[in-house]
């Protein structure tokens, strides 16, 4: 349980906007995060968190600023640009329709 | 503004890559380190705390390339960097990559010349309006004879031509065109010059849909006997006239006779072929009588199909008028029938069969090439068995190693590709100048459609030479040669028997070509070696004119004539001198259809005997050596206003006075005064053409004073190189007439030359085709088996080991060699004996399954074969066996 792999085909951009949406954070944050607020369920593996960084920059949904980290470090950080909130936007939306969808289904049987 | 940020992101991947790479490994150890450190919160040891990070943490080579294939132009880069791996392996070994490049540059090369050719010459529309509707339409005799001899596309009777254009309606419009020539005479003493011309009929440029560069093309009133309009092309507009746009509405002398110009036609106009130097309307200078004769052919007709009509309705209404036109003209030669051509057919005539058949050649050999490149690659993947193995054990894809390979045969072939083009370019040039029979009013150049067809054919080579080899050598059987030692490597069969294959198409097409060249060269050799039944060491001829205003009398005309060969006679080192309108080997020239007045007259509707129409003087036949069967030879006594005389030739003789005396008989000749002529000498045989059958032959005397004639030849036989005679003879001739342009001034042995070029140059280029193909097999067959010995030291070893003789291991190695050129062979020559029927047509004095050219290909090809295999089969009867097993 919890796997990248079981998530759903594109959840994985979805968590990684919305940790950035409220502030810049590095990979590692980023994926600490998430396996935080979802109560150690969810933990993303490096093998998907850092090519989904990578494509969501491509895309430019969000940007990168090389910045020094709380250690002193300097780290990659990552946030949203204005096209990658208005994404965030649709993502969103887009999965309470779906989530709220299945929700029914299953709670109907 | 995202496109922005995408745009920068994409530049930067572009540009930066180098960089971005090293901050993706900088931002992977900086997880990395948080991991470890976070760890070591967690109360590890350091040593632990590593290992618990990387193993979560998962192989950082694997996710590095995972994040990298997000990037943009990542295709880019994979492809750059097999080009690299490729380019690198390619050199590696250069003198294959050298080689397999030439083989391709070679073979991209002709090819592509060839498709240049066939496409400027075949293919590309013709720059009129609507071209594919143009047809030339041509009189069709039934009489299989006359078919025989190439007269089922027979020129245009005037008379019929004005009958088909007023009666049938399948057709926009017609014109029609004819040939003339003129003696361009100078105001101001320039120099006279004779200039091939035309008359056009003046809706001819409208009917072609092309319009004056200047001034206006004819009108239908100019178009009559008496005529007196000219259009210039552009050549003879720059070249004579200077470009000068006030030429339009000035006269010009032709033939003594003042002309108008009223136009300039455009440059690119060179229909219908680009000698032509000036346009005269079609009716401008004939005979009136002649214009309304249904059996003076000697007009060609254009005709453009009306929209939405079908050419072979069009074409039956011709049909029915010519019939009517047959029947009621029974005992002249008026044809039953029509026949058409498109124009392009038509301007391509001659050299769409050897076009074919050397596209047909140079694809045999771009083949070949391929295959031999393809039978390199094979090799070159059988060393790297190993090295393939490792990389699929260690995960390599399928895909990846095939698109690796393939990579590599196309660098080879984009090499071969592009110093193809660079050759063809070259080799456009040379055919087309070398090769006269192509139409002069198609200009021959390459065009996107041809640089498009030599990428195809770059890229079908690549993928022929590569595929095979690359899906062979990757196959299931790859890991297996991991497993087992050195030498059952040597065995893997399929691989050796996918060579042999190779081999084997490649030789069997060889000797497909190799057949097809020495046919054409053997027939070429005939053709060389056919007397044409005249003198032909150093003679010399020239030809000229004689304008109608200034010799305006038979007598004048004959003056000319004697006082010529008077002077020229005694010129020193002049041996003999002949006058006629025509030699020997330089083309039909006029015929005429005549009847025998001792015979009764010849059934209606059987087709009336018919003959070339010569003049000869009375030392024409000495002169050139002509042999004198019976009779006697013209005298000076033969000339206008005495008896009228004719001498027959042989065939003329044999097929119209069978067993009885044709001395004494009269021919009757209609056109020409409508007269009876007595048949005075029989004189052997000449070939009016090198490679046409004989025909029969009239001569009339050269001094008849037949007034429409005025074009002479006169041929000097001449003790040494005739060349040197030209000035001092030219000399003659201005100091009797200043005005009197000279042409063709050439040596018997050019004029015959000139007709064996085309000959020869097919020929020459098929043979060199099939040779380099011959030399491309046998370096295939010498790689192949120097590879296979190579592999198979280990085992000749033992068996030499275990008691073998080393004429045994010869033979074995041999046998190993000459079996697929064995097979190829016999493959070949069952396809050449199909294939030759293609080139029937083109063969002279050869039968296309020539048994002499048969055993020779196979002789060669078997020799040629012998010596690829001698030298590996020999190396392998050398081999050491302590040698050899000792290095397994």
């Amino acid at each position: 349980m919890g796997k990248p792999s079981d998530l759903v085909q594109g959840t994985l951009d979805l968590l990684i906007l919305k940790t950035l949406s409220t502030e810049a954070r590095h990979g590692w944050a980023i994926a600490k995060r998430i396996q935080q607020l979802s109560g150690e369920v969810l933990q993303v593996q490096q093998g998907s968190l850092y090519p989904a960084l990578h494509r969501l920059e491509q895309q430019g949904w969000i940007k990168a600023k090389w910045m020094e980290s709380e250690t002193g470090r300097q780290a990659k950080f990552y946030s949203l640009t204005t096209a990658g909130r208005s994404q965030l936007e649709k993502e969103t939306a887009s999965w309470e329709r779906l989530s709220g969808a299945i929700n029914l289904i299953v709670q109907e049987g | 503004m995202r496109w922005l940020d995408k745009l920068r992101m994409r530049t930067e991947m572009l540009f930066q890559r180098g960089r971005a790479a090293g901050r993706l490994d900088d931002e992977l150890r900086f997880h990395l380190d948080q991991q470890i450190a976070e760890n070591l919160a967690a109360g590890m040891s350091e040593d632990e705390a590593r290992h618990a990070a990387l193993r979560e943490f998962g192989n950082p080579a694997a996710l590095r390339d995972q994040a990298r294939e997000t990037w943009s132009w990542n295709v880019v880069e994979s492809a750059l960097r097999d080009v690299r791996i490729g380019a690198r392996t390619l050199l590696r070994a250069p003198g294959f990559a050298v080689i397999a490049v030439g083989v391709m540059a070679l073979c991209i090369g002709a090819a592509t010349s060839l498709f240049t050719v066939t496409r400027s010459v075949l293919l590309r529309p013709l720059p009129f309006r609507d071209p594919e509707r143009l047809v030339m339409i041509y009189e069709h005799f039934r009489d299989p004879a006359s078919n025989a001899q190439g007269f089922n596309y027979n020129s245009v009777a005037p008379a019929d031509y004005y009958d088909w254009r007023a009666r049938t309606r399948g057709f926009e419009d017609m014109a029609a065109w004819r040939y003339w020539q003129f003696n361009l005479t100078g105001e101001h003493g320039e120099l006279p010059e004779l200039v091939g011309a035309r008359g056009g009929s003046w809706n001819l440029f409208p009917l072609l849909g092309v319009r004056a560069a200047l001034g206006r093309t004819f009108t239908e009133s100019e178009d009559r006997t008496d005529g007196n309009a000219v259009m210039l092309t552009w050549s003879i507009f720059e070249r004579r006239f200077g470009g000068d746009p006030s030429m339009v509405g000035r006269q010009i002398h032709l033939d003594g006779k003042p002309y108008t110009v009223v136009g300039v036609l455009p440059k690119w106009f060179t229909y219908p072929d680009a000698k032509v130097q000036l346009w005269v309307p079609y009716e401008s200078g004939l005979p009136p009588e002649i214009v309304s004769h249904h059996d003076y052919h000697f007009t060609r007709v254009v005709a453009r199909l009306r929209s939405g009509v079908s050419l072979t309705s069009a074409l039956s209404q011709v049909e029915a008028v010519q019939y009517q036109e047959h029947l009621q003209n029974l005992h002249a030669p008026v044809a039953e029938d029509v026949a058409s051509k498109t124009l392009i057919q038509d301007l391509a005539q001659d050299v769409k069969k050897p076009l074919v058949i050397l596209l047909c050649a140079v694809a045999c050999m771009l083949l070949i090439g391929c295959l031999n490149v393809a039978n390199l690659m094979v090799a070159r993947s059988a060393a790297r068995q190993k090295e393939i193995a490792i990389r699929s054990a260690l995960g390599a894809r399928r895909i990846t190693l095939i698109r690796e390979q393939l990579i590599e045969s196309l660098l080879v072939s984009t090499a071969g590709g592009a110093a193809g083009v660079l050759l063809s370019l070259a080799a456009t040039k040379w055919l087309a100048t070398t090769w006269t029979d192509l139409p002069s009013a198609r200009n021959i150049y390459g065009d996107g459609t041809v640089l498009a067809f030599a990428c195809a054919l770059t890229f079908a080579a690549a993928l022929l030479a590569g595929l095979l080899p690359a899906i062979s050598s990757t196959g299931k059987g790859a890991i297996a040669s991991l497993q087992a030692s050195s030498r059952s490597a040597a065995g893997s069969q399929s691989r050796t028997a996918l060579r042999k294959l190779l081999l084997t198409v490649e030789i069997a097409t060889t000797v497909v070509l190799l057949i097809a060249a020495g046919l054409l060269l053997k027939s070429f050799v005939r053709l060389r070696m056919t007397d044409v039944g005249c003198a032909t060491e150093n003679v010399l001829t020239m030809s000229y004119s004689l304008p109608a205003k200034a010799y305006d009398s038979p007598e004048k005309v004959n003056a000319f004539n004697e006082t010529l060969l008077k002077q020229v006679r005694v010129m020193p080192g002049v041996r003999a001198v002949a006058l006629g309108s025509m030699m020997p080997g330089v083309g039909a020239g006029e015929d005429n259809v005549f009847s025998i007045h001792e015979h009764p007259p010849i059934a209606p509707g059987t087709p009336s005997p018919d003959a070339l129409y010569r003049t000869a003087d009375p030392e024409y036949f000495s002169a050139l050596q002509i042999p004198l069967l019976k009779g006697r030879f013209f005298t000076s006594n033969d000339r206008a206003g005495r008896p009228k005389t004719v001498i027959i030739s042989r065939l003329l003789a044999q097929q119209y006075f069978p067993g009885e005396d044709p001395l004494g008989k009269h021919l009757h000749v209609v056109p020409y005064g409508n007269a009876d002529y007595e048949i005075v000498g029989v004189v052997a045989d000449t070939l009016y053409q090198v490679g046409q059958p004989a025909m029969p032959t009239m001569y009339f005397p050269v001094l008849n004073g037949r007034g429409d004639v005025r074009g002479f030849t006169l041929a000097v036989r001449t003790a040494s190189d005739p060349l040197a005679f030209s000035i001092p003879i030219q000399k003659q001739i201005a100091a009797l007439d200043p005005e009197l342009p000279v042409s063709d001034v050439l040596t018997m042995q050019q004029i015959l030359e000139r007709s064996l070029g085309n000959a020869s140059l097919s020929a020459s280029l098929v043979l060199a085709f099939a040779l380099l193909s011959l030399m491309l097999a046998s370096v295939g067959l010498y790689g192949v088996l120097s590879y296979l010995t190579t592999q198979r030291t280990g085992e000749i070893g033992v068996r030499m080991a275990l008691g073998a003789e080393r004429g045994q291991v010869l033979r074995l190695v041999l046998g190993d060699g000459l079996r697929p050129a064995l097979y190829g062979l016999v493959l070949g020559l069952a396809t050449s004996a199909g294939a030759v029927r293609l080139i029937e047509s083109m063969l002279y004095g050869t039968k296309p399954l020539d048994p002499a050219i048969f055993a020779a290909v196979a002789a060669t090809l078997l020799v040629v074969a012998a010596m690829a295999c001698m030298v590996p089969a020999w190396r392998a009867s050398r081999i050491d066996p302590m040698q050899a097993l000792r290095t397994e």
